[in-house]
């Protein structure tokens, strides 16, 4: 077994905490909620890079497990308001709205932080293993599962547009006031969710890393390169990708619940095909097969995003076009290949 | 609301009648002028029963809210209850006059609900009335207005009379009846109700019939272009809505253009082809310059295609503006074909319908009967031997694409005269065809054609059901498990080439 990371590795790690706990203090609240919002993408990034890059295996489900890692934070957030709302009802605002009476069963507990915890885990895990299992057992794999995977999450997305699905139709939820009893908007709470995002980030890359060095690593790869060789070894494919598309799914949903209460809305149009294929690309950009890439890929695509629909919203979709094609045609490694080839030439 | 026919009714009234002298009743004027909204309407009640002819044009005038009494010309307040019964009022008029079709129009109208307190005229028109088409309109009219009042005899009749008919407006009269106090007139009405309801239904299954296989036109030819690309080629375009985004804008430039001609109504003859040679051209294009060097990588050529479609959306946004244009029918396309009393079937569907068809046999004809068309199953089948016996490989993938990309054009044609055109237009097909496609099985035309008729029919038979939304989340639902249980779709390819 290799080692997780040599000593460059550690002391860059160490130096990322440091700058994750630091780097609040230095920059305005509008740098830090960004910022905080890019970092919960990286943690996307990764675990689409573990099933993507690692396994082979393309999901364009990746933006439905975040939002419902939102949805189910988000829940939390309502119940939260309690009865400062626009109709002083103990009811969300949406639910007055619609003139319901009571909290629907998907309701339940919702108004208790650790069943919040428990929902934002277990319902892209549970969706994700009953899914994959299905899916892989049939062998549906290459294009086909991405294509099904696309299917759901647009199912997913209709479903939630429906007011009577139970949250909040096309608004979704908005307008949080406060998380575990404090206020939301304060610069103080934004800081703690920035360092609460920073040190997940980094305890996702510790993990990720720890996978793709470990044995389970190796045979992830050894699926992704000859699959039926993997098979006729012993070893139950199956297996070995549902659980790290389980694994992957329960990744997405905790970056979604660090998600939701820094931006402060989560409706269905989360759920769009086209968020799950920029997730894709964030990793195609980065370099699949290797963590820190999707991290560097996700910040620079979120990070020229802002830039563009800000100063030229009329080309943004151009430059993510461009990125899109110069990177699989020109980049197969990504950014992080081309960097790996350069130290390589020179050793 | 005062328009050329009414005009033309009055005047046709006016030498009808013969413009008896007497004056028109002065308190009813008044009423009109100054009465609160039950006064104006049985002002209205009384000037329709003397059927005097100035009545049409003192009705047209007081729907625009003026009212001239001795001379002297009242502003009046018109409200939409009012106005109703001045709109039921003037159709009763025109009961009256010699032209059949003004009668026909106004005996439609009133067939769609009136007061009634236009009994007396109606029945005034139907002592005079011999045309076999307004005929049993206005007695359904006479009859559901003697269900609304008359004595216990009346109301029998005229329930019986409505059974008899296929409109689905004496359906709701009847089922009104239905609810009645008197046990004698509900059990007439129920039995009513139970016919009709039996000669409506054939009615509303031949729609949802229509309806189904309309559906099931528009996904096939969304489908077919990617049947080709995707289903021969193996290329996964995402960008395929985009090319059929391309092929309706290109028939709203087409269109525009020939509004400055005097052949407008023929502008789909030149759109058709232009749409299929822009979307063509565009998608050979793009084979060229990015498609082909990712052959064999088909999870790079998805993203690829993907940012393919991002900037094609918003190279159409630069270029004709992000809101939707309007893309209008020629007259032919209007209107529709009255199949039952409750059904119409309207034109631009029917003609997409055909229109699917003809491509279909177009693109098989292609494929089995033309050089391009043996080239393009040669080198699907096998690319190598292909080459090697003198096939240019390179040359028919793009040919077979830009075949594909046309065929998505002309679906855009087609799409174009159904809805709005605008920059999205592309994003709602491409999740669609997919699944048709796969549902179909991959590398089968003969698939494709089963699954789009098949998820047609089931759409609009669950939509009846459950609603829209619903039956759209059932169906990607049914497709998701369908997949893992025949992952080839429907009609599997058997043998070696099942395993490529």
């Amino acid at each position: 077994m290799t080692r997780l990371y040599g000593p460059k590795g550690w002391i860059a790690l160490g130096l990322a905490a440091v700058l994750i706990a630091v780097l609040p203090f230095m920059i305005s609240s509008y740098w830090v909620t960004l910022l905080g919002k890019i970092m919960c993408y990286a943690i996307v990034a990764i675990a689409m890079d573990l099933i993507w890059g690692y396994c082979g295996i393309l999901s364009l489900g990746h933006g439905l497990f975040f939002a419902l890692g939102g949805y189910a934070m988000g829940m939390y957030l309502m119940r939260q308001i309690g009865r400062e709302g626009q109709y002083q009802s103990d009811l969300p605002d949406f639910m007055v709205f619609l003139d319901w009476k009571a909290l629907p069963w998907q309701w339940w507990n919702s108004d208790q932080f650790w069943w919040a915890m428990l929902l934002v885990v277990a319902v892209p895990g549970l969706l994700a293993f009953v899914f994959g299992y299905f899916a892989f057992r049939s062998r549906v794999k290459g294009v086909y599962f991405s294509i099904i995977t696309q299917a759901l999450t647009f199912a997913a997305m209709l479903l939630f547009f429906r007011n009577a699905t139970g949250f909040g139709g096309n608004n979704g939820f908005t307008d949080f006031k406060r998380i575990v009893g404090f206020a939301i908007t304060t610069p103080e709470t934004r800081m703690a969710l920035f360092a609460i995002t920073g040190m997940v980030l980094i305890g996702t890359l510790l993990l990720a890393r720890w996978i793709v060095t470990s044995k389970l690593g190796r045979v992830l790869t050894a699926i992704r390169d000859a699959e039926t060789r993997a098979a006729f070894c012993g070893y139950n494919t199956v297996h070995y990708k549902v659980a790290v598309f389980t694994l992957s799914a329960v990744i997405c949903g905790i970056a979604g619940a660090l998600y939701v209460p820094q931006v402060g809305i989560i409706n269905p149009s989360e759920m769009s095909p086209a968020n799950s294929i920029e997730i894709a690309i964030w990793v195609a950009l980065g370099g699949r097969g290797t963590l820190i890439g999707p991290v560097i890929g996700a910040g620079v695509v979120n990070g020229a995003k802002s830039f563009f629909t800000q100063a030229f919203p009329e080309y943004w979709l151009y430059f993510l076009g461009l990125i899109f094609i110069l990177a699989t045609l020109f980049l197969p490694q990504g950014v992080a290949g081309l960097a790996q080839r350069r130290q390589r030439r020179r050793a | 609301m005062v328009s050329w026919k009414v005009r033309a009714a009055a005047a046709a009234l006016f030498t009808f009648i013969g413009g008896s002298a007497h004056a028109l009743d002065r308190a009813a004027l008044e009423k009109l002028a100054s009465g609160d909204n039950d006064q104006k309407i049985e002002a209205i009640g009384a000037l329709v029963t003397e059927a005097d002819p100035r009545a049409i044009e003192v009705l047209m005038r007081f729907a625009s809210g003026e009212v001239e009494v001795d001379g002297q010309k009242i502003e009046v307040v018109v409200n939409n209850r009012v106005r109703g019964a001045a709109g039921d009022a003037l159709a009763a008029l025109r009961l009256l006059a010699p032209e059949r079709a003004l009668r026909l129009a106004a005996a439609t109208e009133l067939a769609t609900g009136a007061d009634a307190s236009m009994l007396p005229l109606v029945q005034k028109a139907l002592q005079n009335e011999t045309d076999a088409q307004v005929r049993p309109l206005l007695e359904l009219v006479a009859a559901s207005m003697q269900m609304k009042s008359g004595d216990k005899a009346q109301r029998l009749a005229a329930i019986r009379m409505l059974g008899e008919s296929t409109s689905p407006n004496s359906k709701t009269l009847l089922a009104e009846a239905a609810r009645d106090a008197d046990e004698e007139i509900q059990l007439e009405a129920q039995k009513g109700l139970r016919a009709v309801e039996g000669r409506l239904a054939w009615g509303e299954r031949l729609g949802l019939l229509f309806a189904g296989v309309s559906l099931g036109s528009i996904l096939l030819l969304a489908a077919l272009g990617l049947a080709i690309t995707y289903g021969l080629m193996g290329v996964i375009n995402m960008a395929h809505g985009e090319l059929i985004m391309i092929g309706a804008y290109t028939t709203y430039v087409v269109q525009v253009f020939f509004r400055k001609t005097g052949f407008f109504d023929w502008y789909l003859l030149a759109a058709v082809p232009a749409s299929f040679i822009v979307a063509a051209a565009v998608g050979m294009i793009l084979e060229r310059v990015v498609i082909r060097w990712l052959y064999g990588r088909p999870l790079e050529t998805l993203l690829a295609t993907w940012g393919i479609s991002l900037m094609l959306i918003q190279l159409v946004r630069t270029l004709f503006g992000a809101q939707n244009v309007q893309v209008e029918n020629p007259a032919f396309m209007s209107g529709g074909i009255q199949a039952l009393s409750n059904v119409v079937l309207p034109w631009s569907r029917v003609m997409i319908i055909a229109f699917a068809a003809l491509v279909l046999a177009g693109i098989w004809l292609l494929l089995t009967r033309t050089r391009l068309g043996l080239f393009v199953r040669g080198v699907t089948q096998n690319r190598a031997m292909a080459s090697c016996v003198g096939v240019p490989t390179a040359r028919v993938d793009t040919w077979a694409f830009g075949l594909g990309s046309g065929i998505a054009g002309l679906a855009g044609c087609a799409l174009s005269q159904l809805g709005n055109v605008g920059p999205d237009l592309g994003q709602g097909y491409i999740v669609d065809s997919f699944l048709v496609v796969v549902f179909g099985g991959v590398g089968q035309l003969a698939g494709t054609v089963y699954a789009a008729l098949t998820l047609g029919f089931a759409n609009k038979f669950l939509e009846a059901w459950s609603g829209a939304v619903l039956a759209k989340i059932a169906l990607l639902v049914f497709i998701i498990v369908f997949i893992q249980r025949r992952p080839q779709g429907m009609f599997a390819l058997k043998g070696r080439s099942a395993e490529a």
